[in-house]
């Protein structure tokens, strides 16, 4: 990890007005359960529905490609990505303080607002509001780094990461259940649903992936985007607009 | 002192050839890589900074490979031509931050000294964004001394800069290369590069064309065939008198276009025309002597000239002729 490369990304992916997009985002989710709070009391089926079927479902995956592709994908973009790549650091390092970046930008504008959400909706009843909060944290790191490497790897990375998020585990994995196993959204819920204790499944708090099965792949999905972001960095080319 | 070697390197980018079999060794002092544009000037400019692997051939520094070795950077600072930078940040954090990324003993003492050279410590506290074209050269400039690196390759420094803005960087130029340092620049205009590289690399269609001082290169620019085009009230007579003396080696009759020999017959005198609307394409041996001659040769036969101008003036021929040799 290298602390300038921190900075710098740091003042890029929040300065160009894109903070108050996450914000927005945030802020949508927590008015919407104070809403829903308001007018229909407390009710663990909605808290599972707004939690699972949209907070982790739409709003972290949203989250994870504006975080993860902006943390590199403009300056691959404009080609200032020079300045980084013109100085003896190791690519896995730029990659790195990236990811840590991307990673804290999530955390900030999703875990944490979906546990405050979580404790709007039901208080810190059957341990919903923590469990859905680490899910969203788990989810939001892998979303982050898969996102960042599609920025390195190609120019149409927020369409290619659109195109997993809501194509892929939302849609398809709705309808063919075997798309769930390949599916970062599920891999969360496992976690979730575990945090959520014995009476999840009672509650809805299902995945669809076993525990067992979901850590290796998280872990995997995220070393590897993070090895094969550094590596790829190491031979980007540039070439001009000529 | 350092040396940049490029050893038979080539680079394509599918059918296209962008740059094609080229050796060179750039030494201490100022080098200009001179060519029109979409010669492989960038291209080559991107594989000696380590951007870009060569399709073949070998480009290194010192004898260290450049591709793929994050270290060569310790040695090497680069001024690219895309002008986008951290722009959130204002110049004096950007050249700080270049100096903290190069992990330098004292980065803030470094990007002093950086702004100091390139003068642009009374506007270092205001964001980039807010900095003209010719600011912004000179932080990226910044940015590239900061680590005082014995080479230094520039791609296209000078564009769009205006001469007032020009000339300081030139200066700097100048003395990075009085300095020992092995100073490589990109530009498609001749003035340019000879006002300040001692030596200068000429590509054309991404092959070394020539190589030399400037004074070299100029000659090898006069001392070339010049090609003219001339029209005259009796194309046929003058082209029999010109094929006669020693001063040109071809002449050549073309016909006219229909439109041209319209425009010409009506706007051209009233008298004396007798093949109104044909030119002569005349390839001079020895410019010095053509242009005394002509004249002589015209006035002798009574022949009226309307028209000489030089065919070839252009930067591009003057390369294509140099590539042809």
């Amino acid at each position: 990890m290298n602390a300038t490369v921190v900075q710098l990304t740091a003042r890029g992916l929040l300065g160009r007005r894109r903070a108050y997009l996450l914000l927005a985002l945030s802020l949508i989710l927590l008015l919407l359960c104070a809403l829903v709070r308001g007018l229909a009391g407390q009710d663990t089926d909605i808290t599972v529905g707004i939690l699972g079927g949209f907070a982790i479902a739409t709003i972290v995956p949203l989250l994870g490609l504006i975080a993860g592709t902006g943390a590199i994908g403009p300056e691959i973009d404009d080609g200032s990505i020079v300045y980084l790549l013109s100085k003896p650091l190791s690519r896995f390092s730029i990659v790195l303080s990236k990811v840590a970046v991307a990673v804290a930008v999530i955390t900030v504008f999703g875990s944490v607002t979906v546990l405050l959400a979580g404790l709007v909706l039901s208080g810190t009843s059957d341990n919903l509001a923590v469990g859905y909060a680490v899910g969203a944290l788990v989810a939001g790191i892998g979303y982050g780094t898969l996102f960042l490497l599609l920025a390195v790897v190609t120019r149409h990375a927020v369409v290619v990461g659109l195109l997993y998020a809501l194509i892929w585990e939302t849609l398809v994995g709705s309808y063919v259940p075997g798309a769930q196993t390949l599916s970062i959204q599920q891999w969360s819920l496992a976690i979730t649903e575990r945090l959520v204790g014995s009476d999840a499944e009672q509650l809805g708090v299902t995945s669809a992936v076993s525990l067992g099965a979901a850590v290796p792949m998280l872990f995997f999905v995220i070393v590897g985007s993070v090895w094969y972001a550094g590596w790829r960095l190491r031979s980007l080319r540039l070439t001009s607009d000529e | 002192m350092s040396t940049l070697l490029l050893d038979n390197v080539s680079r394509w980018f599918g059918n296209v050839v962008a740059v094609n079999d080229v050796s060179m060794a750039i030494g201490p002092g100022v080098t200009g890589l001179l060519g029109p544009n979409g010669a492989g000037k960038s291209t080559l400019i991107n594989m000696l900074g380590g951007f870009l692997p060569p399709s073949s051939g070998s480009v290194t520094l010192d004898g260290e490979i450049v591709w793929r070795n994050e270290g060569i950077y310790r040695r090497i600072g680069l001024v690219p031509e895309r002008e986008a930078m951290y722009d959130v940040v204002s110049g004096w954090e950007f050249v700080l931050a270049n100096a903290k990324l190069h992990r330098l003993n004292d980065p803030h003492a470094a990007a002093r000294r950086a702004i100091e050279t390139v003068h642009m410590t009374e506007a270092q506290d205001r964001d980039i964004s807010t900095y003209s074209k010719g600011m912004k050269q000179r932080i990226k400039m910044a940015t590239a001394l900061v680590h005082d690196p014995p080479v230094l390759l520039l791609d296209e420094p000078f564009n769009g800069m205006d001469p007032r803005q020009r000339l300081p960087l030139m200066a700097l130029l100048q003395a990075m290369g009085d300095a020992g340092r092995t100073v490589l620049f990109s530009s498609h205009i001749l003035e340019e590069v000879e006002r300040i590289a001692g030596n200068i690399q000429v590509m054309v269609a991404g092959r070394h064309a020539a190589s030399g001082g400037f004074r070299e290169i100029r000659q090898l620019m006069i001392e070339r065939p010049h090609q003219y085009t001339i029209r005259s009230d009796d194309d046929r007579a003058l082209a029999a008198a010109i094929i006669a003396d020693a001063s040109a080696s071809s002449v050549e009759l073309v016909a006219p276009t229909t439109t041209g020999g319209r425009q010409l017959a009506r706007g051209g005198p009233t008298t004396g025309i007798r093949e109104a609307a044909s030119s002569l394409h005349v390839q001079a041996t020895d410019f010095a002597s053509f242009v005394r001659v002509l004249p002589q040769l015209a006035s002798r036969a009574n022949i009226r000239l309307y028209e000489v101008s030089p065919a070839d003036e252009s930067l591009e021929s003057v390369f294509s002729y140099l590539v042809a040799r």
